[in-house]
């Protein structure tokens, strides 16, 4: 159909496709994030096809001297997979757990909120205050192998830090909170009646949860568990403080440090963090792929 | 009283449209409003009412037409540089700011002297009766007040036009008639040039001096309300007056101002309205309060006889609504002073006079062909 | 399994709840639950009380706690990492990244809540990446180009690779703020006169200004706490708090007195503190995340 011809100025039809001065608002942040962001990417990705003479002489294959180094010394190629060993249990168990949580701290009791802040400290201490205070309370001396050895449990200090089981503990003590945020936000989104009328359909509670809560909170679970993998996926202090740098904890951030902070091999850094965003990317999508698979009505929580 | 209406001659509204795009949400309006008229435009949701007002209120640029104030374009005016006042359906009050503030923000915006001001505010705080609530935020009030709110201040800057948009809806049925009257009050003081928007016809009917009957961007009937009331051009514009019964047949005859519908093989005796051809497809229109049980064969009207079965009774205080089913399916709606039982076999009937017989055909002004595919979409 | 199912959960606690809002969890998976919190708040209260403990210690190795206290460590710290120059800068970069994350950020946030227009995916997906992005993949080329360009080690290098994640934060979590004002709102200003500039700064700024101080505190804290980023263009002059205990715990040679970098830890702690408490005056830091919660809770 073809309406007549519009009699209004070039000014008012950009408007009607919402073109407009006030557009130019969303321009200085653009302007940023293309400045800052994508043009260094661009550049960094550039830089991933110039590899320095050394690696070149090394690895061979012409400008794809640094993809032949990553994958060709086990060294660093063995990072990917200890990333993943620490991020992806880190990042579920996190998710699992506040779930629960969330839910019970969803009731009025006395003292919810000094528990809900105590839930959420961790996220003022940083990662290498938790780093500090791991090595002292976890160490082995701390009070912990005090406590186990006093009460006779063990003979022997455990050993907690400076191996896989401290960057675990870390990553926990950093990512639980926020995940628990998150997850609590998605579960308040979630209408209350939606339950009660379960409940008057003759639901008992897991089937509650089951059917009703879960399947609602699941995009929300998606997200969360996302946000809390790129946290743990890009750990870098506590691998370094609390873990074996050298052996299991040697994740691709620590690689892409050495290189860029020791070996001041630019392009060799740039592949590595390169490659840990392709990594990171193809988990996300994956997650995304099963939240739409999985789920497809509205959200019930926000986002 | 020192608040009152900024006057002007005339208001026109030329060939005025607004498209989405290609989907035109308002065509062809062309209307001229005289100063201190009540215009309701009024229609269903989507009709493009609401687009009306906001391009009358330059808050939506136009695609199509001109808007003159007194011969002077002001379509390419931004809304602050009109002058008009507006009311929101969702009141849309500042919430940081009191009562008093959210009244007398408009006059600091043009600068007028904060003597002056203060005295406006609390004059049009007087007249919608908020002198209680003055230092209360917006979210203290009541759905009622804060719509008074909104009113005083739309009116204390004594503006040349008030647009309001639905501006009962999110008030419940009584408040909705108090406040009904209460704008009816305030534009019979002030002389307020208003233009309202509502999908409710009572109220239309109630407060306004002329109705434009909107569907699908396109007008359908412009009006007094006692013109459009006894004399809707469709059946679309009939359905808004009170028409609830809108039966379709097909038109078997047509002589001396009597149509003659056949309506699955019973036939049915209206006043045929605009030209019709015999053969056409068409809507019969009664009112319920004007179909009657019929007590007997000489109760019979005009001829009209419906048999039908009492399907749904309500209780009205002091009559029945009843629903009642023809053999063929059709359901019409009829009043009735006794309650009958359901399942009760009646008998309907109506004067010819009555009962209006339309084109199914909804032909609008000008540019029908738009209206038709939009049906199709 | 529907009528008896319930009794479990019914039978504890049940005081404080309402019908509506009895827990899903029956007992002893609650029990479980408050176990593991425990668990967390065990290793989490030690964790603080250990390094508040060390650093008042003059020795302290096999014993439960330290023989003899003294508060030298403080006084060494200060002076042996410049302490009062490196608190300086942290509070100074991320009061600068909070001030201008929010300039750029919110204008943008508005334009995104309210309009729609040609490539309004593309630019939401622009900003989603460097949230989405582990810092370290974007921030490596950004330090390179930070060099290339001689801006390594210095305070504007530290603004500026702090800021890469935080404008898209401030425009994240407010574009649902924003959304949720009534637009209407606005066009009611404008019909009472009020310019678009006006319609900003009388109708909009109030409005925004709970949203925009909740944004800030995250912004701030994040920024504070931001280690990834800022170490890989900081230098000696521009390092800020984290950065100079990360590189005292890890400085070659077997490192400084762990009770250095335990009081060290304790001024950042009490740093965020201070920070958390001057902002909790301004405003309720829930307000985003969890304002639907709230307010069915109260």
């Amino acid at each position: 159909m073809s309406a007549p011809r519009s009699t209004a100025s070039l000014r008012h039809r950009l408007a009607e496709r919402g073109i407009d001065p006030l557009l130019m608002l969303v321009l200085p942040a653009l302007l940023f994030t293309i400045a800052l962001f994508v043009y260094p990417f661009a550049y960094g990705i550039g830089l991933t096809f110039q590899p320095t003479a050394a690696t070149v002489q090394k690895w061979g294959g012409g400008v794809f001297a640094n993809y032949l180094a990553f994958f060709g010394d086990p060294f660093v190629r063995d990072s990917v997979w200890i990333t993943m060993r620490l991020a992806v249990p880190a990042a579920l168990f996190n998710v699992v757990l506040s779930v629960p949580v969330a839910m019970v701290l969803r009731r009025r009791f006395r003292g919810k909120r000094l528990l809900s802040s105590m839930l959420v400290l961790p996220i003022t201490l940083g990662t290498v205050l938790t780093a500090q205070g791991l090595l002292i309370f976890a160490g082995r001396q701390g009070w912990i192998n005090r406590a186990l050895e006093a009460i006779g449990l063990i003979d022997e200090p455990l050993k907690l830090v400076n191996n896989y089981l401290g960057v675990m503990f870390s990553l926990i003590i950093t990512g639980f909170p926020f995940a628990f945020l998150l997850v609590s936000s998605y579960l308040s989104g979630i209408d209350p009646s939606l339950e009660a009328a379960a409940r008057t359909l003759g639901a008992g509670w897991w089937s509650r949860f089951r059917k009703v809560v879960l399947p609602l909170l699941a995009p929300g679970l998606a997200t969360t568990f996302i946000l809390t993998f790129v946290l743990a996926f890009s750990v870098f202090p506590s691998a370094r403080l609390v873990g074996d740098p050298g052996g299991t904890t040697r994740v691709m951030a620590l690689m892409a440090y050495r290189s860029f902070g020791e070996q001041l091999d630019y392009p060799m850094a740039s592949t590595i963090a390169l490659l840990m965003g392709v990594v990171e990317l193809v988990v996300v999508a994956i997650v995304f792929a099963w939240r739409s698979l999985l789920y497809k009505g509205s959200t019930g929580g926000k986002g | 009283m020192a608040i009152s209406a900024t006057t002007f001659e005339s208001l026109e509204l030329r060939g005025v449209g607004r498209s989405f795009g290609e989907n035109a949400a308002l065509s062809g309006l062309d209307l001229t409003v005289k100063a201190g008229e009540f215009i309701a435009l009024l229609g269903p949701s989507g009709c493009g009412k609401s687009t009306a007002l906001n391009c009358l209120a330059g808050l939506l640029p136009l695609t199509h037409g001109q808007i003159l104030l007194d011969g002077r374009r002001i379509d390419t005016l931004p809304s602050e540089k009109r002058g008009f006042g507006m009311v929101f359906q969702s009141y849309a009050l500042f919430p940081h700011l009191t009562v008093e503030k959210n009244i007398a923000f408009g006059l600091q915006m043009r600068g007028v002297p904060k003597a002056e001001a203060a005295a406006r505010v609390r004059e049009a705080i007087a007249l919608v009766k908020l002198e209680q609530h003055a230092k209360k935020l917006p979210g203290q009030l009541s759905g009622g007040q804060q719509q008074r709110v909104a009113i005083a201040r739309a009116v204390v800057l004594e503006p040349s036009l008030v647009l309001m948009d639905e501006p009962l809806s999110n008030l419940d049925a009584k408040l909705r008639l108090d406040m009904r009257t209460e704008i009816r009050r305030l534009h019979q003081t002030l002389g307020l040039t208003t233009i309202y928007v509502t999908h409710d016809q009572e109220e239309a009917l109630s407060l306004a001096d002329r109705l434009v009957v909107l569907r699908e961007g396109h007008v359908q009937q412009i009006g007094t309300p006692d013109e459009l009331y006894d004399h809707p051009r469709n059946w679309h514009v009939a359905d808004f007056m009170g028409y609830r019964n809108l039966v379709p047949g097909t038109l078997a005859s047509v002589q001396g101002g009597v149509a003659t519908v056949d309506l699955g093989g019973v036939a049915m005796t209206g006043t045929p309205v605009g030209s019709l051809a015999a053969g056409e497809a068409v809507r019969v229109a009664v009112r319920p309060d004007d179909l009657v049980v019929a007590d007997g064969a000489d109760a019979v009207r005009d001829g009209n006889a419906l048999d039908a079965t009492v399907a749904v009774v309500e209780y009205h205080g002091r009559e029945f609504a009843v629903s009642a089913t023809t053999d063929d399916g059709r359901t019409f709606h009829v009043r009735t002073a006794t309650c009958p039982e359901p399942g009760q076999r009646i008998t309907l009937t109506a004067r010819a006079a009555r009962v209006l017989v339309f084109a199914e055909q909804l032909a609008s002004a000008g540019d029908d062909s738009g209206a038709r595919e939009r049906v199709l979409v | 399994m529907a009528t008896t199912a319930p009794a479990p959960a019914r039978s504890r606690r049940r005081a404080g709840t309402l019908p509506g809002e009895r827990s899903l969890v029956a007992s002893p998976s609650t029990w479980f639950v408050w176990a593991g919190m425990a668990v967390f708040l065990v290793f989490l209260l030690g964790i603080l009380v250990t390094v508040v403990v060390d650093s008042f210690g003059k020795q302290w190795f096999d014993t439960w706690a330290p023989v003899e206290w003294t508060r030298t460590w403080y006084s060494g710290a200060w002076d042996r990492f410049e302490l009062g120059q490196v608190i300086g800068v942290t509070v100074g970069v991320a009061l600068a990244v909070v001030v201008i994350s929010v300039l750029l950020g919110v204008p943008a946030s508005y334009v995104l809540a309210r309009r729609s227009f040609p490539g309004k995916k593309l630019v939401m997906g622009l900003f989603l990446l460097p949230i989405l992005m582990p810092p370290i993949t974007y921030g490596i080329p950004l330090a390179t180009v930070m060099y290339a360009f001689g801006l390594g080690r210095t305070v504007a290098a530290v603004v500026l690779v702090n800021l890469v994640p935080s404008v898209p934060f401030v425009i994240l979590t407010m574009t649902p703020f924003i959304e949720q004002i009534n637009p209407s709102v606005e066009s009611a200003a404008r019909m009472c006169g009020a310019s678009i500039r006006q319609v900003f700064t009388r109708v909009l700024a109030p409005l925004l200004i709970p949203g925009i101080l909740a944004a800030s505190i995250l912004v701030l804290v994040r920024t504070v706490g931001m280690f990834e980023l800022t170490f890989l263009v900081s230098g000696p002059g521009s390092d800020t708090l984290v950065v100079s205990i990360y590189r005292a715990m890890t400085s070659a040679g077997g490192g400084e007195a762990r009770q250095l970098i335990s009081a060290m830890a304790v001024m950042y702690t009490v740093t965020m503190l201070v920070i958390l408490v001057v902002a909790l005056r301004f405003v309720n830091p829930t307000q985003l995340v969890a304002r639907v919660k709230e307010s069915r809770d109260d």
